[in-house]
């Protein structure tokens, strides 16, 4: 896959993993491994990419007696995923235009 | 690698980055081991299961902004103290001729290895030359009547020539090596300024 396009497309994942509850590290990286590609190293830039970016927050929470870090999806983080999801609407019509009646071909 | 071990290192290999990105890496990166452990593996296994080292440090250098990189290597080169600028000034009647006299030498030490390389080259012509001038002297001879001086110096042609190929190899591996030695060097003098 296009790297640019991987690379924005895990941000998305990210948040979408966060959308309904606040996750932690290793949590977000179990839930997203089914769909894409994604190991420690790359979720860490991509996470204080999204915080500086004011799409999550990072808050922390006592875990087995530790500190785990958690991240929250901010409003700007809610709109992100919606504006990712009408793009991609515009996308699968093109890619139905574009792989129209490849079936009937030869 | 334990826990503390893997962390030790990663702090040792982000030693470029500001305090404060670091401990955000070291922190994220010892949770990720402990929720793993929490997970039943074992501490080895659970630093095993982030991957290379380079790769870690390659992630982080490569997302932290080049300012604040910059920064903290120019934050680490601390500034000279008054009484050390004066003795450097003071001093440099000193120290000045003898560091043009270094790098003289060095230059020199190096224009010496380049002579050595073109003297390479010379002999090889040489040699080239002299196959060339025995060769006609054969074919003098064997017309003038002479068959065994001409044999001689078509001996003496082919031995010229041989070593003329051996010497023009050896000349040509040797600028090769030259030149890779120079790149080497000046990646070391380019990262002795940079750190």
């Amino acid at each position: 896959m296009d790297v640019q396009l991987k690379r924005g497309l895990l941000d998305i994942c990210v948040l979408a993993s966060i959308k309904n509850e606040d996750s932690y590290g290793y949590k977000i990286i179990k839930d997203i491994k089914p769909y894409v590609e994604i190991s420690e190293s790359t979720l860490y830039p991509i996470l204080r990419r999204l915080e500086s970016a004011e799409l999550l927050t990072v808050h922390s929470a006592e875990h087995n007696g530790r500190l785990r870090k958690y991240y929250h999806i901010t409003h700007a983080g809610l709109e992100r995923i919606a504006a990712f999801t009408e793009e991609w609407e515009e996308i699968m019509s093109i890619y139905k235009f574009v792989t129209r009646g490849e079936d009937t071909n030869e | 690698m334990n826990k503390c071990e893997f962390l030790g290192e990663l702090e040792k290999s982000l030693s470029e980055l500001p305090e404060k990105d670091r401990s955000r890496s070291l922190d994220y990166y010892g949770e990720m081991i402990d929720d793993r452990t929490e997970e039943g593996l074992s501490e080895e296994e659970a630093v095993e299961a982030l991957g290379s080292m380079e790769d870690i440090t390659a992630q982080i250098l490569m997302d932290t902004p080049l300012p604040s990189l910059v920064r903290a290597k120019v934050k680490k080169r601390r500034a000279l103290k008054a009484w050390e600028t004066v003795l450097l000034v003071l001093g440099s009647p000193v120290w000045l001729p003898l560091l043009i006299a270094a790098v003289a030498v060095a230059l020199s030490l190096y224009a010496v290895l380049w002579v050595l390389v073109a003297v390479l080259y010379i002999v090889a012509f040489a040699f080239g030359l002299s196959a060339a001038a025995c060769l006609v002297a054969a074919f003098a001879y064997l017309f003038s009547g002479a068959p065994a001086a001409a044999a001689l110096s078509l001996g003496a042609a082919m031995l010229c020539a041989g070593f003329a190929i051996l010497t023009g190899i050896a000349s040509v591996q040797s600028t090769k090596g030259v030149i890779a030695m120079t790149k080497k060097l000046i990646r070391k003098i380019k990262s002795g300024f940079v750190k």
